[in-house]
């Protein structure tokens, strides 16, 4: 009960003139920098930090709140629209999201992703407001070999169920491990993988470059030699009725995959260093594990869109928690808020609660209310975001193009890796070609920089035993379910087999 | 495509061997009292990886894969002509980038595709040629201070008139 009347108080607080402002702006902005690529929630954040000086500290956070939230909204934009992942935390959106769009399908995506991100946030909110103290600590007790087992879950999702060529599969994550692998070892800190002794490579292969390269240059390039460039993805017409009926039929395939994502994002979201990006490509390959038919996922099934949206709103708020009950920030931009909020003249940490608690309940508060401007405002953006979609490919192809090439070069700021991304580009669009599927790669290349430096860390505590894995309490089950998914496809043969020669 | 798929293997597998050579220039076994070396995580996943080649070369001999059964050419026709049009296009808009700043490349990256590939109008050609390069440059110099490259000298005039506005 008390709690929630300090939520109340929290609400109350949010919902003043100048904080509803802030919300509204920041949410708008948000959306846009979210939905351009190569910028993401941690650019915006940190642009506009300065900004907040010229407001009270409990205003500005909120404001840099409703940034956060509005790039959640705006990275599934161009991940549905243009098949460019806006920012990391899309990437697994354009697995399903892409195929609708190209189905003339674009709005039950979008609709999907916008009522997704908004129940993900909601029950995010929620279980932050309910379980904050008590999941930190959960989160803590997730050590090395733990998160390690989680990366290899999401590994085997690929293979397990990817419904591919299990070599190729396999390929493909392996090199994308390795190219996460490029630049210094983190742990001795010497240089790695300098192809050519090419200094660029010393800075690590971004993995946008090789997102940009592979679903803006490389997809392009393959959808105009397949459709003959006679491509057409036109939306009929948009009406309200319209909406309506999508918001009804993304709800009804897409229940499931919000459910997940929403609880799933949040946890993950929580861990220390894993973050939004880890938890929608997770929610995603859980979603699909348990579809009925999980076929239909990377097809353009509204499921694939709405789990890992749900998941990276959800999981951006489960990345507050630690931050804010624990001073360990769960991604990037909380590290940036952290920041902030250490210029402010806060501490974060378990007194923040106590000591701050206006502050603290203002800012869950404005969680509630920013996750409701941010979808009414998404929702309203869908028309431009279709009409979009209707400009005739000839125009549509040279701007996703100019968008690849100026994104590309923002991530980073190196022409280095504007001429990597031409490469993975010509690659992709050869290696698609061969059936290579190039998702699980763009996955592993996300997941590298965190699955390598666990593994490490684990069998060092281990002095090299890789029985950690198996008998710890949280990872060994996680490990076993893994190794069975990866294994699945040779039981499949063998009972294959078995009932062919039964026969 | 039954060709190109084990050409693709090959190259594969080659670049694998070549990925596994560079992993070994640091530890790639256990030290005990430091983990696994520098090296180790790289050097055995390209050795998986060239293991997974190895595979697709088996499901090929086998004529299992859908590429290993096509009779189809890997590249028609239209397929080469559109990949010279469309990737040479993208080459020389990267290449452009340092000769005539990132804004002039895009400018006349937008003149090729839409003019001389999409064979629209050329007042839609100009407004997009120009429009987009000029809010791209308040976008990101203006409202996100990221510079983009600008290109060799005698386009600094030109700059400073635009940045004037911004600062």
């Amino acid at each position: 009960m008390e709690i929630l009347g300090l939520l109340g108080d929290g609400m109350a607080l949010s919902l003043q003139p100048l904080n509803i402002l802030l919300i509204m702006v920041g949410v708008t902005l948000g959306l846009f920098i979210g939905a351009m690529p190569g910028l993401g929630s941690v650019n915006g954040v940190a642009i506009l930090l300065p900004v907040t000086f010229l407001v009270p500290p409990g205003s500005a956070i909120i404001f840099l709140a409703a940034i956060y939230y509005g790039a959640m909204y705006g990275g599934a934009i161009s991940s549905i629209t243009l098949g460019i992942p806006g920012a990391s935390t899309a990437v697994a959106t354009t697995f399903d999201g892409r195929p609708l769009a190209l189905k003339g399908r674009a709005s039950l995506a979008l609709v999907t992703a916008a009522i997704a991100s908004f129940i993900g946030g909601t029950v995010a909110n929620i279980l932050f407001t309910m379980f904050a103290p008590l999941l930190a600590s959960v989160a803590l007790s997730f050590g090395p070999p733990e998160i390690f087992a989680l990366m290899l879950l999401a590994f085997a999702t690929f293979v397990g169920l990817g419904g591919d060529d299990i070599p190729k599969t396999i390929f493909s994550i392996c090199i994308g491990l390795v190219f996460a692998a490029v630049g210094f070892d983190q742990i001795s800190g010497a240089p790695r993988l300098v192809f050519f002794d090419i200094s660029g490579f010393l800075h690590g292969i971004n993995f946008l470059v090789l997102a940009i390269g592979v679903y803006g240059i490389g997809e392009m390039l393959w959808t105009l030699d397949t459709t003959r460039g006679k491509i057409t993805s036109t939306e009929t017409k948009m009406s309200v009725k319209g909406i309506v009926d999508d918001s009804k039929e993304g709800m009804k395939r897409g229940w499931k995959g919000t459910t997940i994502g929403s609880f799933l994002g949040f946890f993950v979201g929580i861990l220390p260093a894993a973050g939004a990006t880890p938890g929608s490509l997770m929610s995603y390959g859980v979603a699909k594990m348990v579809a009925k038919n999980p076929k239909e996922f990377g097809q353009g099934h509204p499921g694939g869109v709405a789990a890992p949206e749900a998941a990276n709103n959800s999981a951006s708020t489960g990345a507050m928690l630690p931050m804010l009950t624990l001073g360990i920030p769960g991604s990037p931009t909380t590290a940036i808020l952290l920041g902030g909020m250490v210029i402010w003249g806060l501490t974060p940490g378990p007194r923040l609660f106590v000591d701050q608690s206006e502050f603290v309940w203002g800012l869950i508060g404005s969680f509630y209310v920013s996750n409701f401007f941010a979808l009414v405002i998404n929702l309203a953006f869908i028309p431009l975001f279709i009409w979009m979609l209707r400009m005739p490919f000839t125009i549509l192809a040279p701007l996703i193009f100019v968008l690849s090439v100026v994104g590309g070069f923002a991530a980073t700021r190196d022409m280095h890796d504007v001429w990597l991304m031409l490469g993975f580009g010509l690659g992709a669009f050869f290696l698609r070609k061969f059936d290579y599927p190039l998702a699980p790669a763009v996955l592993a290349i996300v997941l590298g920089p965190i699955a390598e430096p666990t593994l490490r860390q684990s069998l060092l505590l281990s002095s090299g035993d890789p029985m950690i894995f198996l008998n710890r309490p949280i990872a060994g089950p996680i490990t076993i379910i893994a190794i069975i998914l990866i294994l699945l496809p040779v039981l499949n043969w063998a009972r294959g087999k078995m009932r062919k020669t039964a026969t | 495509m039954r060709l190109g798929e084990i050409v693709t293997a090959g190259i594969l597998a080659l670049f694998s061997i070549y990925l596994m050579v560079e992993s070994a220039k640091l530890d790639v076994g256990y030290i005990s009292g430091e983990g696994p070396g520098g090296g180790a995580w790289p050097f055995w996943l390209s050795a998986i990886m060239l293991v997974c080649t190895g595979f697709i070369a088996f499901n090929w001999y086998r004529k299992t894969s859908p590429p290993s059964r096509s009779e189809d050419p890997v590249l028609d026709e239209f397929g080469v002509k559109n990949l010279i049009l469309v990737g040479g296009g993208l080459l020389g808009f990267i290449a452009l980038i340092d000769v005539i700043s990132m804004y002039g490349a895009m400018a006349l990256f937008l003149i090729y595709y839409v003019r001389f590939l999409g064979r629209h109008s050329w007042w839609l050609t100009l407004a997009l040629a120009i429009g987009l390069p000029i809010a791209f440059f308040f976008f990101f110099e203006g409202l996100m201070r990221i510079t983009m490259p600008k290109g060799l000298d005698f386009t600094e005039p030109f700059y400073n008139v635009l940045y004037d506005i911004i600062y």
